[in-house]
């Protein structure tokens, strides 16, 4: 295993983790542009733009796109989040080269207005996909009370009025303000040929414009409270709280995600026990996000309407107790055996190798390798894990219900 | 004998269980996956539940654990398991670092032997039940899928394995341990175990875990014939969700082979027919797909895709259309671009553990034996397109079954044919 770097002459970065044993090559294209980057005008553009970038170039059409991802077998997607989109793909080592032009290719498209219209009506479908789904397009809503208006409060997929608006013409000035070569890492992790890695991005990607594409994040002034969506339909009741955490330059977000899976991983935690083991509700747990300058602590509950204020007052005990009491010794000693063997078991898929390089690349830090981040863990102690607790009480958050109730209130 | 098959074992104990091992010395993990012979056809006409209601109290304290320390003895071996019940089976399956298997797989044994079922959880396990069956109501795409699998397989294959909120309602304890008495048994379970194992040292531990538990009898379940035709459930969404299936063969069928290779056609990647025809070139949905789909006698080609309910009509019409095209047969390109996608697939199953316990363990149920991954690309590979044309011309998609879930019912007749012409 070998981590390797290089940078093209105009900023793109390359990143790999070279494994000569592994059975497949695992690549993506790295952006740090995502919602966050958006004005409300545009609001979810970053998204319509990660789906038109799979419709064509000057050199291929879309269906050509499409053929060609399937003449290599390959397993290819995008995300796109807040903060960044990942273009990836999975193939046999000796697609390499054949993969690296075709993603290079795809990362200067067309947006071709034919297509642009088309594609259009198919992220519609994808926010009425959303809306008919728990929690209805809660967490879109959660997040923007939370974040008031701040720009990490703005909905990825954007909605159906803002998406309706947007034109090619808008698209490809969000383009040209963020897919900057200097803006970008293609990172690589399995059987990679660096060397030929190398050569095969600056051929293809070495006459990309550099232009100036930076951030000023800044943080987020986080809002509290409690709110109801009504949704009639419903058979559950959804329960969503936000609170401060860690941001993703931070030395606490080590403990903090061992705090969070003490408190709300799916088994042997403090909500598995409260919640779900006495089967109060279908679903329960927590779960840590961090953002440049903000971060978050995500907490769900979905249970039976009945049994919705019941369990918002419950969930505040438990904070109440997880912050004033602190956790056990015995705790963490089984929230770090669980991640010890989470962090083996993931380590092991060549694609989730290339979502660590690329990953640590989106938030400038240095890269680790498994057996460094295992260490980290490792080290934690109970004081760090208690601090963390203390610094970020997760009864300060914004809570939304969403269900068909309409009289639930805060927890008293 | 070639070096993949030097790497699968099988062991048969005297009391019926199958014990399956990979080998992957690659890897630093293992993984393993129990399947009971306790699926939901055994349940009651009356309880269905049942099965599922047993998966969760067999959980809840056995041998010498209470149900918090079974919980514990898992993370502190940092075991990741899940568990469910399934038409034929219940499942128990799990990952972590190799040197943790065995006692994770002694864990297992008391939940398969020595469950207690503590009379004082019974209420909170139906609460789990239900809470099951409560957020099912929820998903309206598996609603869809899960009325259509019931209408074409009809009782008990096609059955929910969670039930009602009335048939859990009226399950006792005594009810889950006569089931549990019958069909938690050796003959007829599988353990399938994948990952950096040591199969003799393997064999021996199940042995001392499993070899002395006593042969049961199997009881056959009864049969009721499906439903055929168009079902709609009325439900105020913004999509509506179209689910349809037609007749196929099962995964132990001869002919298998060639309907994966039809169906990846429509269904298998990017540039495939459905994908192209509904999303990429009409933008009418996000979600559509086609997959096989298997009982261990019965097989069906299952198609899905939510849309928004003003443009429902004209994707069912698209997807017929194309369902009906396929009886002209498929060309070389599709079944070249097939070809590379399964070497792909079967080459990236060498990286999970996971993925190969829960293959060979499958393998083993509808095979009774494991096809190597060499053995599935040379069949695959030796595919042509006469063969599957004919396979085709033979048994072309037609009587299709319908399951709509949206706030209008959509037009079909028996056929398959759309009263309206192609948009």
């Amino acid at each position: 295993m070998e981590y390797r770097q290089h940078q093209l002459d105009n900023g793109l970065t390359i990143l790999a983790e070279c494994n000569p044993r592994a059975y497949m090559s695992a690549f993506g294209f790295f952006v740090r542009a995502g919602s966050r980057d958006e004005t409300p005008e545009i609001g979810g553009v970053s998204h319509f733009l990660e789906h038109m970038v799979f419709k064509g170039t000057p050199n291929r059409s879309a269906e050509q796109v499409n053929l060609e991802l399937d003449e290599m077998g390959s397993s290819s997607n995008a995300r796109t989040g807040e903060e960044s989109t990942v273009y990836h793909a999975a193939v046999l080592p000796e697609f390499q080269s054949q993969m690296v032009h075709l993603m290079s290719d795809l990362m200067r498209p067309s947006l071709r207005e034919e297509d642009f219209e088309t594609e259009k009506k198919v992220i519609i479908e994808e926010i009425l996909m959303y809306q008919d789904q728990p929690p209805y397009g809660g967490h879109e809503q959660l997040m923007s009370s939370f974040f008031g208006t701040h720009p990490l409060g703005q909905s990825v997929l954007g909605t159906v009025d803002t998406v309706s608006g947007l034109t090619a013409h808008q698209m490809r000035d969000y383009f040209d303000l963020r897919y900057s070569p200097g803006n970008i890492a293609f990172a690589a992790a399995g059987d990679i040929d660096f060397e030929r890695l190398v050569a095969d991005l600056e051929k293809s990607c070495g006459d990309w414009q550099s232009f100036p594409a930076n951030r000023s994040p800044e943080q987020a002034d986080y809002q509290t409270g409690f709110e109801c969506l009504h949704k009639p339909v419903s058979n559950q009741q959804y329960i969503l709280q936000l609170a401060p955490g860690p941001d993703s330059e931070s030395e606490e977000r080590y403990a903090s995600r061992v705090a969070t899976a003490i408190l709300g991983d799916d088994s042997g935690s403090r909500l598995y026990w409260e919640f779900l083991d006495r089967g109060v509700a279908e679903s329960a747990g927590a779960g840590a996000y961090e953002y440049l300058s903000s971060g978050l602590v995500l907490t769900y509950i979905c249970c039976g309407p009945d049994d919705a204020q019941e369990n918002i007052n419950r969930l505040k005990r438990v904070q109440n107790n997880f912050s004033e009491k602190g956790i056990t010794q015995k705790e963490l000693d089984l929230a770090k055996r669980k991640i010890a063997s989470h962090i083996v078991l993931s380590s092991e898929r060549t694609e989730s190798r290339m979502f660590s390089v690329g990953a640590q690349w989106l938030v400038d830090q240095p890269f680790k390798s498994v057996t460094e981040i295992a260490q980290i863990y490792e080290s934690i102690t109970l004081e760090q894990v208690n601090d963390v607790i203390q610094k970020y009480p997760h009864q300060n958050n914004m809570t939304l219900v969403i269900g068909p109730r309409t009289d639930l209130r805060p927890a008293s | 004998m070639t070096e993949q098959e030097q790497l699968i074992h099988s062991h048969h104990f005297e009391n019926g269980l199958v014990l399956i091992g990979q080998s992957m010395p690659w890897l630093e993990s293992a993984a393993f996956s129990f399947q009971v012979p306790a699926g939901c056809r055994y349940d009651p006409a009356h309880q269905i539940g049942v099965a599922n209601f047993v998966c969760e109290m067999v959980q809840r304290g056995a041998g010498e654990r209470d149900s918090r320390q079974y919980i514990e003895a898992l993370e502190a071996l940092g075991v990741d398991y899940s568990s469910n019940a399934s038409v034929y089976g219940t499942h128990y399956s799990g990952a972590s670092c190799a040197g943790q298997l065995e006692e994770a797989l002694g864990i297992f044994a008391d939940v398969m032997r020595r469950p207690h079922f503590p009379e004082n959880q019974l209420e909170d396990g139906r609460q789990v039940c239900n809470q099951e069956i409560a957020a099912i109501e929820d998903d309206l795409p598996q609603r869809a899928l899960l009325r259509l699998r019931e209408r074409y397989y009809g009782q008990p294959d096609g059955r929910d394995c969670h039930g009602t909120a009335q048939s859990v309602g009226s399950i006792t304890l005594n009810d889950l341990k006569t089931f549990y008495e019958k069909q938690y048994r050796p003959n007829g379970m599988i353990l399938g175990v994948a990952g950096k194992i040591n199969w003799s040292a393997l064999k021996d531990h199940v042995g001392q875990l499993f070899a002395d538990w006593q042969h049961k009898p199997e009881i056959p379940p009864l049969k009721s014939p499906p439903q055929h035709g168009t079902c709609h459930l009325p439900f105020e969404s913004q999509q509506t969700h179209i689910a349809l299936a037609y007749p196929g063969v099962c995964y132990s069928h001869p002919d298998y082979y060639k309907q994966l290779g039809s169906v990846s056609v429509l269904s298998g990647g990017m540039s495939s027919r459905l994908f192209s025809e509904v999303r990429e070139k009409r933008g009418l949905c996000y979600t559509v797909f086609a997959s096989n789909h298997s009982v261990r006698d019965r097989g069906s080609v299952i198609c899905y895709c939510g849309t928004s309910s003003d443009r429902a009509q004209e994707s069912l019409d698209v997807i017929l259309q194309q369902l009906t095209n396929l009886r002209e047969g498929i060309t070389e390109d599709e079944l070249r671009r097939l070809k590379v996608q399964v070497r792909s697939d079967l080459i990236m199953q060498q990286e999970s553990c996971r993925a190969r316990a829960g293959s060979i363990t499958g393998d083993w149920f509808h095979f009774n034996r494991v096809r190597t991954l060499d053995e599935i690309n040379s069949n695959i590979s030796t595919l042509t397109v006469s063969e599957i044309n004919q396979f085709l011309e033979q048994n072309p998609p037609q009587t299709f079954d319908l399951v709509t879930l949206g706030s209008q019912p959509l037009e079909m007749d028996n056929n398959g044919i759309s009263p309206t012409p192609i948009g």
